[in-house]
């Protein structure tokens, strides 16, 4: 190679290394959402109630020039992850959707949301149309800091119709009757009760009601409020045995560890016939609806209560589930941006066409007086079944995943795993959660 | 030593800057990344808010939690039996796709197939395979297992899958391997009398040393980072029977939200990658890279 050639290529060589230089840095300081040139922006959930956002937000938008909210939908895991981490680096989306809860109350925590009780003050329709027990999951400290935007997710038992005529059974109204159908069911080579123990977060759905049927609400509030040894409460011991009795017994179909939720295969084992009963949030009706009309329409899905358990201390009336998602405001939002989302949360969310819309897609908002509504709806006793549960509960527990903090939860989801696998007993499951209280 | 060394570089050969893009893409995507890891590791930090200094409460806090000794146990177990699967496959498989045999072809491209596809496909058409209600175990009763449930199984399961996924690479490499060897070392093997199994014994085991060393190597320490698959096959369940510590380290990471922790369990893999492939290529003289080629 000559000297000249050399020289050009040395030109090449630096030229190319500035041009990296340049696009590496360029790469680090992508703009994130937050500095779009004032305007409002809100981030979503792609799937189940996506439509009903979808044309609010385009309602709004037509109706409001002024103010108009730039929305951007995500899939639910991505979500969680996305928005934790641009709510970190200060890069949130004005409107912010949520689950309540623990991860609200980080965001409280890190200020990176704004209180909104200044606004629910001023404007009490804000909060006035809500059901309080809903509400309750966007209060942090007796501050308002997310109001609900889409429906209630009680968690409830379904049931397959058909087979119960088969063995001549009703739906199990107490824990001693649901434990007198497993060897009915199992007899027929019918699988008891559907689980997707893959997914690990439906197998809290037991937890959850059992430990709140046998102590009341308070052995949880003791455990979010990282009260020491809260998880060796007898109640959450019992809740436990309880659990492993009814896998010893055969009450869950067959190599539930891997059966999925993400793909609806538990649901598919209620609607073909090979299982009987499923404890699942209020979710599953839709979806079964997509999935599988004749079995709703041919009138075969029965739903039911979590059961009641005889002298338990708490109120068999008491609800679990996700009360509803939620928006927040950021705290980095500008002005502008909050004063057009605070105009929206007013008048955009949860009104007349936005409720129908929800109604129509199978779900209940948690807005009061509705019952006329719900009579003139596609389903209405399901529809007038979910209110009635929702609103009469004297307690409507979050889901414990997203009450607690995220470390809390992960080790909550893994030591229920192997709870239901008979991998530890228990006590080994209080003494390992105790272990995780703080963090 | 007269000469000046910028005279020197001038002509014997390229200069040092030409490395300055490589290392610049290094620096930036390496070395910085990393050495924000190490500071993190000594911190509290939940991804929101400002991080903490605690000093070595994260180090402490891994290293006793036993879900993390199950992690590091698992990660050997797939690495090791990883390793045994498929050398002798890939090996087997190179070997017979750098011949001449009719129909090779076809066969070459039906082996190289999973190399076409995504770890998050390939873990998703697994799933469905392996589902107990609805999955292949319902039309072949034989192979009707709880493979993903079961928590004595479930990590052959992700074994075998990661197995599928990964063999048709280095089968490519050792179909490169095979095709280097002069064939005068066959033919004179053939006129000494040697058979097929002789021929591969003592001409092409010996002669594919150093691609069983680079595929080894692959093998060993791709195994430390093997996460996207199993996340989506089993997500680390049950319990905690496939968590390897790739994943172990996701998933205190950005489900626990626990960054500190998870900086630590990445200083740790880093350090196990980086030891590993310093002393295979030691162990084996892969460094010295002396020709296996005299005389041929």
């Amino acid at each position: 190679m000559s000297l000249r050639n050399f020289r050009s290529l040395r030109v090449t060589a630096g030229l190319v290394a500035a041009v990296l230089a340049v696009s590496l840095s360029a790469a680090c300081g992508s703009s994130g959402p937050g500095d779009r040139a004032g305007q409002a922006t809100a981030w979503a959930l792609t799937g189940g109630d996506e439509r009903t956002f979808r044309s609010s937000f385009q309602q709004w938008n037509s109706g409001h020039g002024g103010q108009p909210i730039d929305v951007q939908f995500f899939q639910n895991d991505a979500y969680k992850q996305k928005i934790r981490t641009a709510v970190g680096a200060g890069q949130a989306p004005t409107l912010i959707f949520g689950w309540g809860g623990g991860i609200l109350k980080s965001y409280v925590d890190a200020g990176q949301v704004a209180d909104l009780t200044p606004d629910v003050t001023a404007n009490p329709t804000l909060k006035s149309r809500y059901l309080p027990s809903v509400l309750d999951s966007g209060v942090i400290g007796g501050k308002t800091y997310a109001l609900p935007n889409n429906a209630m997710q009680p968690v409830l038992l379904y049931y397959n119709k058909d087979l119960f005529r088969q063995i001549g059974a009703q739906p199990p109204k107490t824990w001693p009757e649901l434990l007198a159908l497993i060897p009915k069911f199992n007899a027929r080579n019918i699988a008891p009760l559907s689980l997707a123990g893959q997914s690990k977060w439906p197998l809290l759905m037991y937890e959850e009601y059992l430990v709140d049927r046998l102590g009341g609400p308070r052995v949880f509030d003791d455990i979010a409020a990282n009260k020491p040894n809260a998880w060796s409460d007898p109640a959450v011991l019992q809740a436990n045995t309880m659990i492993q009795q009814l896998v010893n017994a055969g009450a869950f179909v067959k190599n539930f560890a891997s059966v999925d939720a993400d793909s609806n295969a538990d649901l598919a084992l209620l609607y073909t016939g090979k299982a009987a009963m499923e404890v699942m949030g209020s979710w599953a009706y839709p979806s079964i609806k997509t999935q599988n009309p004749q079995f709703i329409s041919g009138g075969k899905l029965g739903y039911v209560a979590f059961p009641a358990v005889p002298g338990g201390k708490g109120d068999p009336a008491d609800v679990a589930g996700n009360p509803a998602n939620f928006w927040s405001i950021s705290a980095k939002a500008t002005p502008e941006q909050r004063k057009a989302a605070v105009a929206y949360l007013t008048d955009g969310v949860l009104n007349q066409s936005y409720v129908d819309s929800l109604v129509t897609g199978g779900g209940v908002p948690p807005v009061a007086g509705l019952e006329p509504k719900l009579a003139k709806a596609s389903d209405p006793g399901y529809l007038s079944f979910i209110y009635g549960m929702a609103r009469q509960a004297p307690h409507f527990q979050l889901s414990w995943d997203q009450a607690l903090s995220p470390a809390q939860a992960d080790a909550l989801l893994t030591n229920l795993g192997k709870l239901f696998l008979n991998q530890i007993t228990p006590a080994q499951f209080s003494a390992a959660m105790n272990a995780t209280i703080g963090k | 030593m007269t000469a000046p060394p910028r005279v020197r570089a001038r002509h014997g050969g390229p200069t040092i800057w030409f490395t300055v893009p490589a290392l610049a893409f290094f620096t930036v995507f390496a070395i910085v990344p990393l050495a924000v890891v190490v500071v993190l590791s000594l911190m509290r930090w939940d991804g929101l808010g400002t991080p903490a200094w605690t000093g070595l409460t994260n180090w402490t806090g891994v290293l006793s939690d036993p879900v993390t000794g199950n992690a590091i146990w698992l990660t050997v177990k797939v690495m090791v039996v990883s390793w045994l699967v498929q050398t002798p496959v890939s090996l087997l498989l190179g070997t017979f796709t750098a011949g001449r045999q009719r129909y090779r072809a076809v066969l070459a491209v039906l082996y190289f197939l999973p190399l076409l596809m995504s770890a998050a496909a390939i873990a998703i058409a697994f799933k469905a395979v392996l589902d107990p209600n609805f999955g292949l175990s319902k039309a072949i009763p034989l192979l009707g297992q709880d493979w993903l449930g079961s928590p004595d199984l479930v990590l052959y399961v992700v074994i075998f899958a990661i197995a599928w996924q990964f063999v048709p690479f280095h089968t490519l490499l050792y179909q490169a391997g095979v095709r280097q060897i002069p064939a005068a070392l066959y033919e004179s093997a053939a006129i000494d009398g040697a058979g097929r199994v002789n021929q591969f014994l003592h001409i092409t085991l010996p002669q594919l040393r150093y691609t069983i060393v680079t595929s080894s190597t692959l093998m060993l320490v791709g195994s430390l980072t093997y996460f996207d698959l199993v996340f989506v096959l089993t997500g680390g369940g049950p319990g905690d029977s496939s968590r390897i510590l790739a994943l172990h380290m996701y998933i205190t990471g950005f489900a626990s939200n626990d960054m500190g922790r998870a900086s630590a369990i990445a200083v740790i893999l880093a350090a196990a990658g980086l030891v590993l492939s310093l002393g295979l290529t030691r162990l084996s003289g892969f460094s010295r890279m002396r020709s296996q080629q005299e005389g041929a």
